[in-house]
């Protein structure tokens, strides 16, 4: 199989973690995958306003070059994939949002009249949770894993982006249940906790530390309660919130427990033996060999 | 607040009220304050007014003390209070037009100046972090 991945600015930056991680264990899994040619930043937030147009240039524009890759290479859909919840989400949105305005999206064609091809809403977006599921199957994963995790109780952080709205959500809203399959299909063992949609803070990382810090003590606090070795994401805002502001969420909390925060392809890529370099645990505030190693596994 | 009686003027406040509904694609009057809003809202800990407010304030056109809310700074747009309204509002589309109100009005009131922060701290901003608080804080 072969397939378009869309990074993103932050998987080249402070979560290469991330990237590597996805490359590698797709890899593995036989998927064939080539970053998009071109590629630029998403605008990491869907403008909201009902009549905006400005801010879904630049998904447009990445639309564009997807449909260009896919049209000069044998056997490509004409469809990406991207591992951050973030860049799934303004992309994805932008998406619905020209699908459904034709005038909208005639405007952003003509505004973009040095492009020769023209974006005529026919790209998918997809996130790579989703492509796992519906095009790998859970089922073949379980088979390609050499390194079951075993023993390892882990907790799925979905936060924001990945159910809301719900016409980007491609799981339950409320209770998706789409990581934890996933965790399982490596053999480790998914542990539910009631903040696992719970906003962390986003953007308020930049001017507002203090709250991010309240964010993690409530949201890995109810992680910890379930008595879980680590916490697994799949957007590098919330994995920064999370992990790099535990110290002074035991400042605000003096029995705040640290724990560590992966994305879900470290694991993928740990199950799969990818490899150190796949990795990437010295991008991490808190180290997640520790915890690996309780449970055998690093 | 304490002391003011909210009443509806037609005529009077609504240019305001016109303004918010078509910036945010919302028709305000369908809310009828239940509060689910602001009872899942992630961020209600640290706002002066809550959602449900927010919206109430918009029906009746308040707009100086709607745009001098801390509300419309704290809000992230996490969208859990559209997804669970039962009247289908999008409370965050609301504050959105809020303060892309407060930061258009001709006195460019930046909420974020990324000078401020330590070169350290930024350095260690992810890129999305940096982007997102500049599309949402500044002008
Ligand atoms: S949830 Fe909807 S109807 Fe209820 S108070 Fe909020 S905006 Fe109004
Ligand atoms: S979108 Fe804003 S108002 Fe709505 S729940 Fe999230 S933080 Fe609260």
């Amino acid at each position: 199989m072969k397939l378009i991945y869309y990074p993103g600015c932050t998987l080249k930056n402070s979560a290469r973690n991330f990237d590597v991680s996805t490359v590698s264990s797709m890899a593995e899994l036989d998927v064939e995958v080539e970053e998009l040619d071109r590629w630029n930043c998403c605008g990491t937030v869907h403008a909201l306003g009902a009549e905006n147009v400005m801010n879904r240039v630049a998904p447009v524009t990445n639309l564009i070059r997807v449909k260009e890759t896919a049209a000069k290479t044998e056997g490509m859909a004409s469809e990406f994939m991207t591992s951050c919840a973030m860049c799934y989400n303004t992309l994805k949105r932008a998406n619905i949002d020209v699908k459904k305005n034709p005038d909208k999206l005639s405007t952003i064609n003509n505004f973009l009249n040095l492009e020769t091809t023209k974006y005529e809403g026919d790209v998918e977006v997809r996130h790579l949770l989703e492509y796992l599921r519906d095009r790998v199957g859970f089922d073949k994963l379980a088979e390609k894993v050499k390194k079951p995790l075993t023993g390892l109780r882990v907790a799925c952080y979905y936060g924001c982006l990945l159910v809301r709205p719900k016409e980007v959500a491609f799981d339950d809203v409320e209770n998706p249940m789409i990581m934890e399959n996933l965790i399982a299909a490596l053999g480790a063992t998914p542990v539910n906790f009631p903040l696992k949609t719970e906003c962390c803070g986003a953007y308020h990382a930049v001017g507002k530390p203090e709250i991010i810090a309240d964010r993690t003590d409530k949201i890995m606090g109810s992680a910890s309660e379930q008595d879980v070795d680590l916490v697994v994401v799949s957007c590098p805002m919330c994995a920064y919130n999370l992990d790099f502001r535990q110290d002074d969420a035991k400042r605000l909390n003096p029995d705040f427990k640290h724990m560590p925060v992966l994305y879900f392809t470290q694991l993928m890529a740990l199950a799969l033996e990818c490899g150190d370099d796949a990795l990437r645990f010295d991008l991490h505030h808190i180290d997640p060999k520790p915890a690996l190693a309780a449970r055998d596994l690093a | 607040m304490n002391d003011t009686t909210l009443r509806f003027l037609p005529g009077k406040n609504n240019t305001f009220t016109a303004k918010v509904e078509k910036i945010s694609g919302q028709k305000l009057l369908a809310c009828y304050q239940c509060g689910k809003c602001s009872a899942g809202c992630p961020m209600a800990a640290y706002m002066d007014i809550l959602p449900n407010q927010i919206v109430r304030m918009a029906q009746l056109g308040m707009e100086k003390q709607l745009l001098a809310s801390r509300t419309i700074w704290t809000c992230v747009s996490c969208l859990t209070c559209n997804s669970r309204c039962p009247k289908n509002i999008k409370i965050a589309e609301v504050i959105e037009s809020l303060r892309e109100t407060a930061l258009r009005n001709g006195q460019r009131d930046d909420r974020l100046n990324i000078w401020e922060i330590s070169p350290e701290v930024r350095a260690d901003l992810p890129p999305i972090a940096m982007i997102a608080a500049m599309r949402k804080l500044t002008s």
